[in-house]
Formats: structure tokens, sequence, C-alpha cells
């Protein structure tokens, strides 16, 4: 059986795989990372997006063997050992950019992949287009939108912490 | 110390509780556990839509590496069929059509994804290859696919026991009243139309882990689930047998219902028993494309209406004849949705003074269709509110003038309809005005002629909506057929040091329960939110409850709680009587503190808690230490939330492509206790309403295969396909729950369809078009411009 | 998934030798579609060949008029690479536009070029540009190398290596995605090349294919109301739930009319 040696969450692992595992099986059932999702098997719904070398990936479409050497960041890996949340996460909270949770890390781990490439900002549209690859059932992207929106700024530093908008 | 901030109360858009740990990847769906020694389940389904089973030999899939067991019907002979949550009477008083839903297939399959085998092995890919090692032979039989084909003489016959593929014929209201009304009409209006089949797809697919306790003979099925204590009820009683006592049902977070995860499935069952006889636990876990033919499907009806007018406009009768599809079997609550959900909507806002509708219910060979986020009330508010298009475009009147002049007034409250709801309370007028305003309604014609200059198409489109929910009582809902109860159970549990445990029958999947109730505790008890936990989804932890569906949780989960409360302040003013050494009559309560009216003395709820768990001071004569109270609560009514939606569209011309550009809601769902919440609720609701209307539909083949079996043709809607939807709410109070609260899930997706596709038709208008169908595709839409064009171009 | 042996060659020599030692195997770039067939066992390679390890497959070159992209360079490294984005900002485009983030953080050209489904978006620009396409045996016109569905002249064991892109005057790509799959549904690559004007049409058809008639129009008169007569006839195309074949010829149209706009 092939074996896999990747960096996760900081964390180094060396795991024995089929050829045919996915790295989402990896993480979910070897390594227990439960945070990581799977909804759907055609590689849309972006509930299993992870980082890998820090580019987000689908992880339900790409093979335990080709991450191998690789960091993978998972959205158990986010917030600081003393709790502290990334702001895209904080964002996602205060902007009630979830409902049941199910694709949040996959949005929440394409979202910062979305806004760091992005060191200029991005549009509403552009925000809207870039989750092209992550499906909500439950929020119809309203306060998600926002909550990238509002993320971004504190992300590049632009603001301090978030605002969240007058009410 | 119990300091309750006003942001902690009701009307406070506080934070939700449950979001640490969904953000932090700690959230525990059923697929998140894993159970010690598990073995997983594959199930073989049928890729025919109706055929005989003439063999199955699963002897190579049973020698097959990691297998555990293969099973079949065979070996289930035992069990009963999954039963049918709700009965319906035909015209002539006798029972609906019933035939047997087996856990997995027995003698026949009907319809393309019906369970065959299931096998179970080490892994979920070694059963997936085992699966595919069982030999079935099948005599494939002609499918019934369409709901006319099915009922057409000499159609393939599904069911022994339902002749003509009829499940019912139903009527509500009275026909001899309404002919009456038809024959003095100044106008009748004449309208069909199709509501399409949709597939709910809550993102987290269904998963089921059975587990068996070999020394004591428990069972304990997790399940992504709606209702865990209905799925106890169902699967313990009707299909293994197993008491109450014995069978622990955990809905632990479920990503999603939708009403999708209310009903009993056969995989369920299936993963319990096979528990029980193999002593081992198994996990099954859906794959998205399964679930497109194993989750209960939504709508799918097809409707001829009539409307009778005056000359002034004023509605006198409706008649409606509906086609609603079953599916190849009865799911949980299907009867009831195109009936008692759907019939007795057909009233909406709109005072009309007899109403006729009669409901066939049709088995075909396709997935069982059940209630989907507004079950029945979006098909009826789609109707009428393109029916009342279309009587404004044909007697001229326009289209708000004639909302207007047929709502229910707003001092006719309580307002009974002819087709048996009692509406408490609306005002459709101030709604109505709001949306109006907040949409720019009188300033669309400049908007429509900006996007003219630039070659788009542009339209807007209104829909005043009404919906019951709240869905109880159970007395009338029992002697309309439901096999239920439908009230709900709250425990309030005030700790010795003064926090708060709620245990709830209601489920939350995304509604942010754990945040609302405890807001409800908050307000009312004078604990703050942090200290109190709310408790929902285990048979074992929860004493008894109904589950969530019809926007129900917080009119009659809330308001069980509530009169939960009602029973702790009762018994804390006695301890605290007792104490303060008063009359209970001179005790008062609020927001945590029991004071002797008129005097400074007073008790925190902590101190009364402290009492009653350490009875060193206790009225011991005439209460019980403790301060733990249930409360089952059984509302009046339904409850009426209304409203206004009001969508504009732009079509580009050339590729057919609609785009909704605004969208704004305005709806009185009663008093609001999370502000943040039911705005996400409702644009959630909206973004599904105008999938439903641009983009969502499962289409079958003549065959019965799903031609929109995946997501890759089944379109979801995506961060790109959707406008930004402003919410407001405008609330007149529910009369008859202690909460004043009406509900707010799925208000979203009943009022929202109609008003993009008026919108979509008032884009259209040069075009000569009367209506389009759902969904408002590109290459509909285009079809219906290129149409338009070509005897334009022979002039 | 069926189970397979996996190879992670260092060199196209040994990727070559183990793909030509077994006709079912099969190689992997970024596996963007072919992992979703073998997720749905549509397909049962016996080995599966990363190519990852291969380094020379990758990255962009720009050797005087021509543009070299090496047939592991990703979407998302085509779309930002400032040497694409001056010599052909077209196929820069449409490398943004392909699929999603994530499938553009996998996926790669070769891959793409290789595969040729129909609703891909590179084998447009391949043949609208008249490219050339490298393997480790031999160079492949564009002309030559696109046989109608999911078929390409490569043959068993043949590994893709590069694509060589002639620069052209301008160049311009509009398309009509599937609103489910995202895929194309009708697309259309225009090109003013040193050997003349290339219309390309894709998603529309089983594979793509060249639109002589608009050549035609576009070589007289550069313009979108130049190919805004010229009609795409309905015959061989797609029909599906979606949309007719009558709607994909009519997209054709559109798109071909916004293509040329988009290359000015």
């Amino acid at each position: 059986m092939p074996q896999v040696t990747l960096t996760v969450n900081g964390k180094a692992h060396t795991v024995e795989v089929e050829g045919r595992t996915l790295l989402v099986e990896l993480l979910r059932e070897q390594l227990r990372l439960t945070g990581t999702h799977v909804g759907c098997d055609t590689s849309q719904c972006g509930a299993c997006v992870v980082h890998v070398d820090g580019d987000s990936v689908k992880s339900c479409t790409l093979l335990a063997v080709q991450a191998d050497g690789c960091k993978i960041t998972t959205i158990e890996g986010l917030a600081k050992p003393d709790g502290t949340l990334h702001p895209m996460q904080e964002a996602f909270r205060e902007y009630h950019a979830l409902q049941c949770g199910f694709c949040t890390p996959g949005m929440v781990m394409s979202a910062i992949d979305l806004v760091k490439k992005h060191p200029a900002g991005l549009s509403e549209k552009e925000i809207r287009e870039g989750l092209e690859g992550n499906l909500c059932r439950c929020t119809g992207y309203h306060n998600i939108v926002k909550a990238i929106a509002a993320a971004q700024d504190v992300m590049h530093g632009r603001r301090s912490e978030l605002a969240r908008a007058a009410e | 110390m119990n300091v309750v901030t006003p942001f902690e109360g009701i009307g406070a858009s506080v934070r939700r509780k449950e979001d640490l740990r969904f953000l932090s990847g700690r959230g525990q769906y059923t697929d998140d556990i894993s159970r010690p020694g598990q073995a997983h389940a594959y199930l073989l389904r049928s890729p025919h839509a109706h055929a005989r089973i003439l063999s199955v030999d699963t002897a190579a899939a049973k020698a097959m590496p990691g297998v555990v067991a293969v099973f079949t019907s065979a070996d289930m002979a035992g069990l009963g069929g999954i039963p049918c949550g709700w009965q319906i009477h035909n015209k002539d008083g006798s029972p609906m059509a019933e035939p047997v839903h087996p856990v997995l297939a027995t003698g026949k399959v009907r319809h393309v994804g019906d369970p065959v085998a299931v096998v179970v092995a080490e892994s979920r890919a070694q059963a997936k290859d085992a699966a595919e090692a069982i030999l079935v032979e099948y005599e494939v039989l002609p499918a019934a696919v369409d709901m006319e084909a099915a009922l057409a003489p000499g159609a393939p016959a599904l069911h022994d026991t339902a002749p003509g593929n009829l499940c019912y014929d139903w009527q509500i209201g009275d026909k001899a009243i309404t002919d009456a009304a038809f024959a003095g009409a100044h106008k009748v209006v004449k309208f069909e139309t199709t509501n399409n089949r949709l597939v709910p797809n809550a993102m987290e697919p269904r998963a089921a882990i059975g587990d068996y306790d070999t020394t004591s003979g428990d069972y304990t099925l997790y399940t992504t689930s709606q209702n865990p204590h209905v799925i106890r009820l169902l699967m313990g009683a009707f299909v293994l047998q197993i008491p109450e006592a014995k069978l622990r049902v955990v809905a632990p977070d479920v990503g999603g219902g939708f009403g999708s995860k209310i009903y009993h499935y056969a995989e369920e069952a299936i993963v319990t028993w096979a528990a029980g006889k193999l002593h081992r636990p198994v996990k099954w876990t859906c794959e998205r494309t399964e679930s497109f033919m194993s989750d209960a499907h939504g709508r799918d009806h097809v409707t001829r209406c009539q409307l009778a007018l005056d000359a002034q406009g004023k509605f006198l009768g409706l008649r409606v004849q509906t086609h609603a599809n079953m599916g190849a079997y009865l799911s949980t609550f299907a009867p009831c949705v195109p009936t008692y959900l759907y019939a007795t909507l057909l009233s909406g806002v709109y005072a009309i003074p007899t109403i006729h509708a009669e409901v066939k219910a049709v088995f075909t060979s396709t997935v069982p269709v059940d209630a989907y986020r507004g079950a029945g009330r979006p098909e009826a508010t789609y109707l009428l509110e393109r029916l009342v298009d279309v009587a404004a475009a044909e007697t001229g009147i326009d289209k708000v003038e004639l909302r207007r002049r047929n709502f229910i007034p707003t001092d006719a409250f309580p307002y009974q309809t002819p087709v048996a709801l009692q509406y408490d309370s609306g005002n459709y007028f101030a709604t109505l005005d709001q949306a109006l305003e907040t949409s720019g309604w009188t300033g669309f014609e400049a908007r429509r002629a900006e996007a003219a200059a630039q070659g788009k198409l542009r339209g807007i489109g209104i829909s005043t909506y009404l919906e019951a929910c709240g869905i109880a009582p159970s007395a009338v809902v029992g002697s309309l057929g439901a096999r239920a109860g439908l009230y709900e159970v709250g425990t309030i549990r005030v700790h010795p040091t003064g926090s708060v445990t709620v245990l709830t029958g209601s489920h939350s999947h995304g509604q942010g329960h754990e945040t609302t109730f405890a807001q409800l505790v908050a307000d009312r008890l004078g604990v703050p939110i942090a200290q109190v936990d709310v408790v929902h989804g285990d048979t074992a932890k929860v004493p008894f409850g109904m589950g969530t569906y019809g926007s129900r949780s917080l009119a009659v989960g809330g308001s069980a709680m509530f009169k939960a409360m009602d029973k702790i302040i009762a018994k804390g003013k006695k301890i605290a009587a007792h104490l303060m050494e008063a009359s209970v009559e001179d005790i008062e309560f609020d927001r945590g503190t029991f004071r002797v009216a008129g005097t400074d003395r007073s008790k925190a709820l902590a101190e009364i808690s402290l009492a009653a768990y350490v009875p060193h001071n206790f009225p011991h004569d005439e209460l019980e230490p403790g301060l733990d109270e249930t409360a089952f609560y059984d509302p009046k009514n339904f409850t009426y939330p209304g409203g206004c939606h009001i969508a504009e569209v732009e079509i580009d011309s050339e590729t057919g492509r609609v785009t909704v550009v605004q969208f704004t809601a305005v709806d009185d769902i009663g008093r609001v206790i999370n502000p943040m919440i039911v705005e996400g609720q409702v644009q959630g609701g909206v973004a599904q309403g105008i999938g439903q209307a641009l983009l969502e539909h499962a289409v079958y083949d003549s065959a019965g295969q799903l031609l929109s079996g995946s997501m890759m043709d089944y379109t979801m809607p995506r961060a790109d396909d959707l406008p930004p939807v402003g919410v407001a709410t405008h609330a007149t109070l529910c009369t008859h729950n202690p909460l004043g609260v009406k509900g707010c899930g799925e208000v979203g997706a009943i009022g929202s369809p109609p008003a993009v596709m008026n919108a979509v038709v008032d884009a259209l208008r040069d075009y000569g078009v009367r209506h389009i169908e759902m969904p408002a595709t590109p290459a509909k839409i285009w079809n219906i411009i290129n149409a338009g064009r070509r005897p334009m171009a022979a002039e | 998934m069926y189970d397979f042996a996996y190879h992670k060659p260092a060199t196209i020599a040994d990727a070559v030798k183990i793909l030509s030692a077994d006709p079912d195997a099969r190689a992997i770039a970024g596996g963007q579609t072919l992992l979703p067939a073998l997720k749905h066992r549509l397909n049962r390679p016996p080995a599966v060949v990363d190519l990852s390890g291969i380094a020379e497959l990758r990255g962009v070159k720009r050797d005087g008029n021509k543009l070299t992209i090496g047939a592991l360079t990703r979407h998302v490294d085509v779309a930002n690479s400032p040497e694409v984005q001056a010599a052909i900002p077209a196929l820069a485009k449409m490398a943004g536009s392909i699929g999603d983030i994530q499938v553009r953080n996998r996926g790669t050209m070769g891959g793409s070029v290789a595969n040729n489904d129909p609703a891909a978006d590179y084998p447009a620009a391949v043949l609208g540009l008249n490219a050339t396409v490298v393997t480790d045996k031999r160079r492949i016109a564009a002309d030559d190398f696109f046989q109608g569905m999911f078929t390409t002249a490569l043959e068993p064991g043949e590994l893709l290596v590069a694509v060589e892109f002639p620069i052209p005057e301008k160049a311009g790509y509009a398309k009509m995605r599937n609103p489910a799959s995202r895929y194309v549904m009708a697309g259309v690559f225009v090109a003013k090349t040193a050997g003349g004007v290339r219309v390309v049409v894709n998603g529309a058809g089983p594979g793509v294919f060249r639109q002589s008639e608009m050549e035609k129009a576009l070589t007289a008169n550069w313009s979108a109301d130049a190919v805004a007569g010229v009609k795409q006839s309905a015959e061989g195309l797609n029909g599906d739930i979606h949309g007719s074949a009558e709607y994909r010829a009519h997209l054709v149209t559109v798109m071909a009319k916004r293509a040329v706009a988009e290359a000015g």
C-alpha cells in the first residue's frame, strides 16, 4: 500500500493509504479531522475545500497520494492555539453567514483563499463569482458575501476589527 | 450576577451560540461519528423504473473481500413496511389506497433507486465493490412516469392495491355554491400550470448508524433527522417492533433538512436491524447522486383552475383541480401535502366567498414526493398569485389594485375561509404598502426604459402571500387523518445555582434554536444566555418531541418552553413566598427576581433554585424539591404569516438568461425574537424560491430515468445566481400562542416563486406571453423570444 | 472508485514507459476530470500515472512570436501569467474562467487538451489559435489533433508535453455556461492570426469545430456585425434538458458576436 507523508495543520503524519484513497477520506477517516465535509460526488459543492500548499483545493478531487509531501490546512487549523478565530471565521459569526454549518468549513477555506489572492479587494460581484465552487443551501449566500466583504478589510489590514453594518 | 443585558432578550440580534463549533470544524454530524468496530453498508439500487425481480444471486458478493453480510428482502421477511403518517379519505368517504412500502424491494422495483439489496463490509469501498457482484435478474415492465399517463386507462399498474395508480380522489369546499357563483360571474379566468418537481438537496447527505448493545439489548440509531422521536415511534413500532425503552434515536448536528429529513427512510431501519443481526455497528452514508434517487422530492403538481370575478374585479369563486404526484410509495407525510397543506390555503390573502378544490394523488414510477420547504403552501401561493396576475391582465385592472380590492380587510380577523382555515391576524395592506415603497415600485418604468436602452428586458413582479404554519392542533389534524399528535414538548431545568438546561422536542438543523430558545429563557427568567444550554435531538435526553418542520419550532416548541417557564415561575413563587414569609399572591416575578409586591424584599432565581435543591428550609408539605418542569403545548390553531415579495428581473434577450436584480421581502411573521436569524431564514427561503423559479427541475424521461440526477444536471443556486435579498418585517401578533410568534422558516420559499415568475412574464409582455412554466431557464425564455420574433419578422 | 496501482515517475521517459506498457493505464495531471469519472466508476484503469513529479512539464515560456505552455501548467498559472496576459490576453482570460477557483488550482492545460471534452474550454483556444500540440514523440497541428468527442490524435502511451501557441494579432472568447454543471454549453473563440482568421465553436457540438462561414465573414470584415448574420446549422449539435440543438446553434452566433467584441 502506498505511504503518504504530509503536514496537516502543522503536524506531520505518515499514513498508509490505498491508491484510490481521496485526501478527504484520509483527513476524515484516518486522521479523524471531520470538520472537512463531503456534500456531493461531482466536485461541485466545495464542502471539502482545504488548503494544499496555500491553494484552496477540493479534497474530494485529490488522491491522498497526490498530497504526498504537501502542507495541508483544514478548518480545524485556522484558529490560533488560544482559540482566537481567524478573521474570516469571526466575520462568518458576526454576519450570520452560516446556518446548518455543513458547507461552512469549505466556504470559509475558499473565502480565505479568495481574499488572500486579491489583495486589492473584491467587489460584491467578484465575491459572488469567486464562490462558484461552493454551494450553500441555507443562507442564500447574502450574509456569506457580506462576511467576506468585511473580513477582507481585516485580513488586508485596512481595518483592525470587523465593523458590522449599522442595523 | 445574573444580569441579562437588553441585547440578549427578545428582539436582539444575538450572535449564535452554535457557531463556534461549526466554524471550528467541531460540529458533529452523523457521518462524523465513528462507532468502534463499525461496518459499512451500501445499498444496491434498481436501475429500472418498474420491473419484476426474478432472482437475486448474492453468492459472489458474499465471497468478496471484506464482506460481512449481504441481505435482501427475503432476509427481512418479519419486518413491517415503512409506515405513512397521514390517511386521506376519498370523496366517497373510503380511505386512500395505501400500498405496502417494503424496506427492501419485494417482488418488484417501482422507481430507479428502489433498494434491492444491502451489502455490509469492513469498508465503504468494499461494500460498493461487492454490490457490483450481486446478480439481479429483472423483467423490465413499462413505467408510469407522467401523472396523466399513470391515470390513463390501461396504464401500467404499480401496486395491486392501488387500481388505476390512484392514491385518492379528494375534495374540499362546496361544489354547488361554487358552481352557482360561477354561473353569476361577469368574467371567468382560466389558468393551468405545473409546479415543478424539486430535489431538496440539503448540503449534508443523509446518513445513519445503527448500534446494538448485546448486553442490554438496546438499539441506538444515529440519523440525519428533523424529528428523532418520530423516527423512534415509526421505526420502532411499525417496522422493527422495538419498544421505545429499548430504542434510542439521536439526531446530532444535522446539515439542513428543508423537509427531506422529516421522513422515516428505509436506510434507518436497515442499519438498525443489521446492527442487531451482526452485533456490530453498521454505518451508511448517502452519496449525492444516490440522494437524487432516494431522498423524497418536492412539489410536482399539475393544476387547472378557474376564477370567477364580478364587473368590479371582486373575486366571486375559485375552482381548482390538481393532480399531485406521490411517486412510487407514500412517504411519511406525503398524502397531507396536496390536501391539508395546499387546498386549505387556496383562499390566500383574499376574501373569496366560495372555493371548491379537487385533488387526485397519483402513484408513478418515480422517487416518493413529500413535503419540501413550504410543502403545499408554495404550490397554492404560486397558483393563486400567477392566477391573480393573469386575471389582472385579462380584466385590465392594475395588478396591485386587483389585489387590494380583494384582500381580507384588516378588521375582518378572525377570518373564516371557505376552505376550513380560520386566520387569526394579519394586515396585508401594510406589508404590501411597505414592499411597494421599499422596492421603488412606482419608479419601475424608468428602470425598465433604462434597461431597454441597454438591450435588456426588465420586469417587475409582486406576490402577496399567506401561509399556515406551526402545524397543529392535534385534535384538528387527527380529524383530518394525521396519525400523530402535533404538539411539542419543552422542559426547563433550573439547576441549583441558577443556570438552565432546556430540553426541547424541536430539532435545529440550521435554524439557530440554541440561540433563539436561550433568548426566550433569558428574556423571561433573566438568566444570561451563556448560562442557558439547549438540548435537542436525542430521545434519551429529551422527554418527547414532534420535531421541526412547517415553521413550527418557535410557535409550538417555543410556546411549550413558555408554558414550562410558567410552571417554573409558579413553583418559584411558592418557594419564594415560603422563604420570605409572604403570601404567594403577593409574589411578583420579573426577569429573574421574585419580589414581595410593594416591598424591597426579593429573592433571585438562583436563590430560589438553591432552596429547591438544598431544601433545608422548604415547604415540603405542599411542594416537592427541585425546579424542573415539563410542558406539552398543543396549540389552538395554525399560525398565519403573510406578506409581500417583489422581484425585479432583467433578461438578456439574446441568450434568454434571467437575472434577478432586486428582491424585496416584507413579511409578517408575528413577534421577532432574533432579527438576524429571521433575516437569514427569509434570505435562505427566497434563494430556494428563486431556485424553483429559475433554475431547479427534477426531470424524468419516459422510461423513468432521472435526467437531472446529479448536480451536473440539477441546477443548484450558486452565489452568482442570486441577488442580495432585502428583508423587512411588519408584525401583527399571533393571537393564540403566548409568544405572539408565527414562524419564518418557509415564508421565503412560499412568497418568492410567483414574484419572480410574475416579473419574468412582465419583462416579456411585448412578446404576447400569458404564462411561463417554472423554471424559466435560458433556453425556455429564448424559445419564447424567438417564437415572438418570427411573426414580427414576417410582417 | 476501483483501486489501482499508483505510479509517480520523475521523468517523461519513465512516464511513457509505464503508459506504453499498459494501454489501459491512465495519466493523471490535475485530476479534475479524471477523478470525478473514476469516483463514479465510469473507468477502471489498472494503473494511474501521476505526472506531477515531472518538473519539465510545467511553466510558460515566450519565445519570439510563440508562447509555449507546459502540459502540467495549471489554469490558475495560465490565468495569472504576465507573459500570457501580455501575449494572448484572451487565453489568460479563458483560463481564469475554467471551472471554479479550486478546479483552476489543480486542473492543467495538458489534462484538458488531452481529454478533449466537448464542453471544455482549452480545446477551443488550441484550435482557434492554430496551436501545435507537442508530445514526447512528435508535433501535431491543432487541426489534426482534435478528432471528436473525447478523442484526439494521441496514441496509446503518447504523452502530451506542451502546447505552442503562435501569438495572434487579436483574439476573443465568449461562452454560455450550462447552468448546472457550468461547463460550456456553447462557446466561440475567434482569432486574427498570421495564417488568417479562425473561428472555433466548443460546447455546442460533439467536439470543437471550426466555423468556416464565420471565418469568411470576419476575414472580409472583422466586426461583430459581420458574424451577426451568420447562422450556425443546428444539425449535429447537442440537445439536452438544458437546451435544444437549435438553441445552441443560436448561441453560437451570439457568442461569436461577443467574442469578436471582446477581441476588439
